[in-house]
């Protein structure tokens, strides 16, 4: 049961993980002069479309998707939209938080919001596609209580989250430094260490799972 | 509770500190005294014979000079080596010095020159300019811009009429502001660009030295530097950078004329990485080269060559082949090839080499006595040896003039022996870290840290122990035996070394005896592995590197951000943000007490978020307030730095002053709405009249002195006089009353209100009185706001006592207004009285960034306040220990407010207008302009400093709220809320507390002094570290030493506070019942 549940886990994100591989090598084919730090951009965006891509057909496929109690298209329909709501919203929450923690506030706007966007994908996107649109529930993952009830798969949304903010964290660092590289142009650092992080969450979760099985009870399926 | 051990603990943890940064300041930042004379034509030097002139006698040998200086012109560069046959990329390219100075021995000479540390670039202009040894602080009165005040070579050629013409790099135009006939300054700022200045140079200096406007040409390049610290002198652009000095000196060379000197020289060497600044001799050994086509060397060659020239010998040699006066403050010996001997009078109006020698003699004799009766940084001993070598010197000499017999050559070489020691003396003195005392300095510091985190986290243990006397015991004694062994051994004791042992030795001995005394267990290493432990880490490591020393201000805006947020996510974490769920039948049962109502947690934590976001937004706009380092290039200062008087539109003033106006008076509404509301302000008292009145008074004051010092110079003429007493006397009435408030605080802090209610006593000895804490303001207010009991034991004793004649309506007789908040009270009118004090020194433009201040650091009070209340709702803790995130938060918004009220980390960037606030005529001392300039200075530091005993109260203070929503819940009587009465009730707890929070706020900033002290040690061949390390350690070790004597300010004041509570009890209560 464990190991299935693992195993599946492990697979999954072995998935997104080659997407992003993917997004990263694709484009240099079909984009002229395609490079991460040039057109920066482009690749932000061709990796945040993958994640969200491959995330949304795991779990659609997996059914990891919390069960709906009432299966009409209508309500369906309001969920969808709930969603793209939250996510939208969810672009705009970050895209404060970084400018308030010093991003330029009127030029390179886009840059930032591209950030935004990237940062959603990484953990909004997945909140959603675990657990729905249900912000309560968002905030009772993230709490030590938060693991004893749940599944693998909120285990694996705690990392990966906690991973990829806390490598965009660390992407500003060097922002400030004096050594004219360009992968310190703002946002390029940030969102290369978000990526980072959330590929170092991808790793780190089934392995942490793994180590610290006999401690976790979650509820049985 | 234990007011003198808690003191005293304190005192010695500071002079631990201070000595530690005494020591290592002692030994890295080496001071000299200024001498602003000017040595002129006229000038008769001691011991003058017959009235004679000294300077500018005979004839100049030269009457233009070319000076071409190429920064960090190693001493290797400039040889040549014919057998080389793989040169390296730095060598034997320039071979047109060699081949002069070969080839024509008597018109060119190459010498190594050797530069004195620092060498830095600027140091070492001052060095070959004034003739003496720069230090890091040269103590004058041009602390404010680099301008060389001491007398100067340049000018010198500019009184004797000289027209100089100077190219190159900028750094002299700042330091010789109107000192050129003409200049070309190109920018030095930017290390990467390696051929600005250098093609600035070669487009003008042909058509200049061709023309006929100059006398003495400067050109000062700076490829070969820049080249050396961006590819290291082993790279192929070292070589062709020299490739093109070579061949810029064969072109000099074909251009010069008869009557014209060429020197090329460099200011200093660098090391094989291509830094310098340090004292290693790849750093100072650079190269000088002299050459005229006229010929240079009239003495013979037999003459003993000096192989190495010290940078101080250029400017008398220089002076006299020139025909100008030595500058006064020049200890340098001028190089006697260059003279004629007596014998061979081939130019007979030039200076003979003895008599150059003897002026020279003379002249830095003068100088050693004025330098001597200013500062005694020159050791009494060997001033006496130089004094008598001096009179020796010229008896001899005065009677070989007299008897007209020559030069015995043995006083030639006396003469040279006092030019060299006098030069070593001071040398010593002046030029050279001290790296054991250095050593020394770190090793206190990092003792004195660890000595703060034991004491934070067993200062309970330490209290009830009494570690204290055997360890200062022990100390003193240590102080005193080293010092009485270098006493015997030595013959001097030097007080520092004493004072290191003392302060080493008692570190030891506290900390030895206080694992003696800790229970087992008690004290983890993984204590330290905590989020706001590991952010201050961080922020520590932001001191070692230049690019986050250059942008602080958002370096600790960014860590602040992130430690805010940290705390509702860790709360979060804990599960204490959001009510427990309802409790399920999986849950195992005990986790949570499930007495506490969902609305409560939810209210508190909605409280959490509006303070959480009051904090962010204060963070954000103080952005705006930052000033500019010229490091960086594109950033504007703010525009509330500005002082009113110099914006020149008038609507801009208006808008400006308004909102100045604003701001103060918001900052006055602010506290007295917060006294008001917890009943401080209720009766009559000494701190109550300076709540009530002068708070307001001076408020009005310093807004009528802003008018008035923004009035426009010209616009109201007929009223200047009335104007003129004005800036003189608001700011000091505002100053007065301040002060005045400050001083009666300090006599009577209780703003405690009692009142009686009923009748006088009726029946027994003593009515019976049942206090409580209130805060009414109204009946209404009164009902929410009872805090009715204060302190139990009263309440107990004076129950057991009489309790006969309770009071028929059930209400007390006796209400204490204010007794809730009796410490936090005057300490809060403390720092209002304070700010306002401080923001009298600053631009008026700043009043908003000190509301922000307010405002802040209410929200971080808050904060904290929510998150104890929150996390002992659900987990019962006790004690009122402070964590260490609001500490460090506290701690680092000082940082933060010191940037967000336009001060940075640099020397210019100090505001010395400050000085001048009420004081507009200028000062008469030292003393009254300095501490203005101190306190202008280090104001959030002061100001969050003193306000730190506030987070030990604030979440007492905050009882009120909880138990309100609490008890309309549960029904509870609130009749246990006791606010700060908690406090009195367990003494020992509060002791502990105070002295743990006291502790936890000097690590925190004794922590990021070790950070500068560490980055100023480990990176003192650093290129940035006279720009930016040191600075940086000076303010920081200031900062450190202001904030730590102003929370042992607010610390007193809450001892004064508990004395006098202690004080009221023992007068309410009857004897019996105590
Ligand atoms: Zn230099
Ligand atoms: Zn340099």
């Amino acid at each position: 049961m464990w190991d299935v549940e693992i195993r599946g886990m492990t697979s999954a994100h072995a998935i997104i993980a080659a997407s992003i591989f993917m997004a990263t090598v694709i484009p240099v084919v079909l984009v002229d002069n395609f490079s991460v730090y040039g057109t920066h951009l482009v690749w932000l965006y061709s990796v945040a479309c993958s994640v969200a891509v491959v995330n949304i057909a795991v779990f659609w496929l997996l059914g990891i998707s919390p069960p709906t109690k009432k299966n009409t298209l209508n309500y369906k329909l309001s969920r969808l939209i709930r969603s793209c709501v939250y996510f939208v919203l969810s672009c705009l929450f970050f895209h404060a938080v970084v400018v308030l923690y010093g991003a330029p506030l009127i030029e390179s706007a886009l840059e930032t919001f591209s950030l935004a966007v990237l940062l959603s994908t990484l953990t909004t996107l997945r909140c959603l596609c675990i657990l729905g649109p249900n912000v309560q529930a968002w905030i009772r993952v993230f709490s030590r209580d938060g693991w004893v009830a749940m599944s693998v798969w909120d285990t694996s949304l705690q990392i990966t989250s906690s991973c990829s903010i806390v490598g965009a964290w660390f992407g500003a660092f060097p922002i400030p430094l004096d050594w004219d590289r360009p992968w310190q142009v703002w946002p390029i650092s940030c969102s290369l260490g978000a990526t980072g992080g959330f590929l170092t969450g991808l790793l780190a979760a089934p392995l942490w799972i793994r180590w610290h099985r006999k401690q976790l009870t979650y509820k049985l399926k | 509770m234990k007011r003198l051990p808690i003191l005293l603990l304190l005192l010695w943890l500071c002079s631990v500190f201070y000595v530690g940064i005494f020591l290592f300041v002692g030994g890295f930042l080496l001071v000299r005294l200024e001498v602003n004379r000017t040595s002129s034509c006229a000038d008769v030097l001691p011991p003058g014979t017959s009235g004679n002139r000294d300077f500018c006698l005979k004839e100049p040998r030269f009457r233009r000079a070319v000076i071409l200086i190429v920064d960090a012109l190693k001493a290797d560069f400039a040889r040549y080596d014919p057998r080389n046959t793989l040169p390296r990329p730095f060598e034997n390219k320039l071979p047109v010095l060699d081949e002069m100075a070969s080839s024509r021995p008597s018109h060119a000479r190459l010498y190594t020159f050797r530069a004195d540390p620092p060498t830095t670039t600027m140091q070492r202009i001052k060095g070959f300019t004034t003739g003496s040894l720069p230090t890091f602080i040269d103590v004058g009165n041009n602390f404010a811009s680099s301008a060389i005040l001491e007398d100067n070579l340049v000018r010198q050629l500019g009184q004797a009429g000289k027209r100089v013409v100077f190219m190159g790099d900028d750094t002299w135009v700042s330091l010789f502001p109107g000192g050129f006939h003409r200049s070309l300054p190109f920018p030095s700022f930017n290390v990467k660009d390696l051929h600005t200045v250098d093609n600035g140079i070669l487009q003008n200096i042909f058509p200049i030295l061709e023309g006929n406007d100059w006398d003495v040409l400067i050109a000062h390049f700076l490829g070969v530097d820049h080249c050396g610290h961006r590819f290291g002198p082993d790279h192929p652009a070292m070589a062709e950078k020299l490739t093109q000095m070579d061949g810029v000196f064969r072109s000099v060379i074909q251009r010069l004329q008869n009557d014209t000197l060429l020197v090329v020289l460099g200011d200093h060497g660098m090391t094989d990485t291509g830094d310098h600044g340090g004292e290693s001799q790849k750093e100072t050994d650079a190269a000088l080269f002299l050459y005229s086509s006229s010929g240079l060397l009239l003495a013979p060659s037999s003459q003993v060559e000096p192989e190495v020239v010290p940078q101080t010998d250029l400017v008398p040699t220089l002076a006299l082949l020139l025909g100008v006066p030595i500058p006064y403050s020049s200890m340098g010996q001028v190089l006697l090839p260059l003279f004629p001997l007596n014998t061979t009078l081939g130019v007979p109006l030039a200076l003979s080499q003895e008599e150059a020698l003897w002026i020279n003699v003379k002249q830095v004799n003068r100088f050693l006595e004025t330098y001597s009766n200013m500062a005694t940084d020159i050791p009494a001993d060997s001033l006496w040896h130089l004094r008598a070598h001096f009179s020796q010197l010229s008896s001899q000499y005065l009677s070989s003039v007299h008897t007209g017999t020559p030069l015995p050559p043995a006083l030639v070489v006396s003469m040279q022996e006092y030019l060299s020691s006098v030069r070593e003396t001071c040398r010593a003195s002046w030029a050279r870290f001290n790296p054991v005392k250095m050593a020394c300095g770190l090793l206190v510091l990092c003792g004195a840290c660890a000595v703060c985190y034991v004491l934070s986290e067993l200062s309970s243990v330490v209290l009830r122990a009494g570690v204290l006397k055997p360890a200062v015991l022990g100390g003193l004694a240590a102080g005193l035996a080293v010092a009485a062994v270098r006493l015997f051994a030595l013959g001097s004791a030097e007080a520092s070394w004493g004072l290191g042992a003392a302060a080493l030795g008692s570190e030891l001995l506290f900390l030895w005896r206080t694992w003696r005394a800790c229970p087992r267990g008690r004290l983890s290493p993984r204590g330290l592995l905590t989020a706001p432990l590991l952010l201050l880490l961080l922020r520590c490591a932001s001191l070692l590197s230049d690019s986050y020393i250059i942008s602080e201000g958002r370096v600790v805006t960014f860590l602040l951000f992130t430690l805010g947020v940290y705390v509702p996510v860790c709360l979060n974490w804990d599960g204490f943000l959001v009510p427990a769920p309802p409790a399920d039948a999986q849950k195992p049962p005990g986790l949570h007490s499930p007495t506490v109502p969902p609305s409560t947690v939810r209210r508190e934590s909605t409280f959490l978020l509006v303070c959480l976001s009051v904090l962010v937004s204060c963070l954000y706009l103080s952005l705006s307030f930052h000033n500019c380092r010229e490091e960086q290039g594109s950033c504007q200062p703010s525009a509330f730095l500005m002082p009113l008087s110099r914006l020149q539109d008038s609507r801009v003033r208006n808008v400006h002053y308004v909102l100045s106006l604003v701001a103060l008076s918001a900052w006055a509404f602010l506290l007295h709405h917060w006294l008001r509301h917890y009943g401080n302000l209720n009766g009559s008292g000494v701190a109550r009249f300076s709540a009530r009145c002068l708070l307001p008074l001076a408020s009005v004051c310093m807004g009528l002195h802003w008018a008035v010092s923004a009035a426009p110079e010209d616009s109201f003429r007929n009223l200047a006089e009335l104007i003129g007493l004005a800036r003189v006397v608001m700011p000091r009435v505002s100053f007065g009353l301040l002060g005045l408030g400050l001083l009666l605080l300090w006599l009577d802090p209780l703003m405690v209100y009692l009142k009686s209610r009923g009748p006088p006593s009726s029946g027994g000895p003593m009515p019976p009185p049942r206090y409580r804490a209130s805060t009414g303001i109204s009946p209404q207010a009164e009902l929410h706001h009872l805090v009715p009991q204060l302190y139990q034991r009263i309440r107990q004793s004076l129950e057991d006592g009489s309790a006969l004649g309770a009071e028929s309506d059930g209400r007390p007789a006796v209400e204490a207004y204010g007794l809730g908040t009796v410490y936090s009270a005057p300490l809060v009118l403390l720092c209002g009285l304070l700010g306002l004090m401080l923001l009298l020194l600053h631009p008026e433009g700043m009043a908003l960034a000190f509301l922000m201040l307010l405002l802040q650091a209410t929200a971080l009070l808050h904060l904290h306040a929510s998150t104890c209340t929150l996390s002992s709702l659900q987990s019962h803790s006790s004690g009122f220990s402070v964590p260490w995130t609001p500490v460090v938060l506290w701690s680092l918004a000082a940082s933060q407010f010191f940037h967000a009220t336009g001060h940075l980390p640099t020397f210019p960037s100090i505001q010395w207008g400050a000085a001048f606030v009420g004081f507009p005529q200028g000062h008469a001392g030292t003393v009254l302009p300095a501490s203005l300039v101190t306190l202008n200075t280090f104001t959030s530091h002061i100001l969050f400093a003193v306000a730190c005993p506030l987070l030990l109260f604030w979440p007492l203070v905050c009882e009120v709220r909880r138990t309100r929503s609490g008890r309309s819940v549960a029904g509870e009587d609130g009749d246990d809320v006791a606010m700060e009465m908690k406090l009195r009730e367990n003494p020992q707890q509060f002791s502990s507390a105070l002295l743990q929070l006291a502790v936890r706020y000097l690590l925190v900033s004794g922590a990021q002094v070790l950070a500068s002290v560490c980055a100023a040690a480990f990176l003192r061949r650093h290129l940035m570290v006279w720009k930016v390390f040191a600075p940086k350690l000076m303010f920081e070790a200031s900062a450190f030493v202001v904030s730590s004597v102003f929370l042992l300010f607010g610390i007193a004041l809450v001892l004064r506070v508990d004395v006098a509570v202690a004080c009221l009890f023992h007068r309410l209560l009857p004897e019996n019942s105590r």
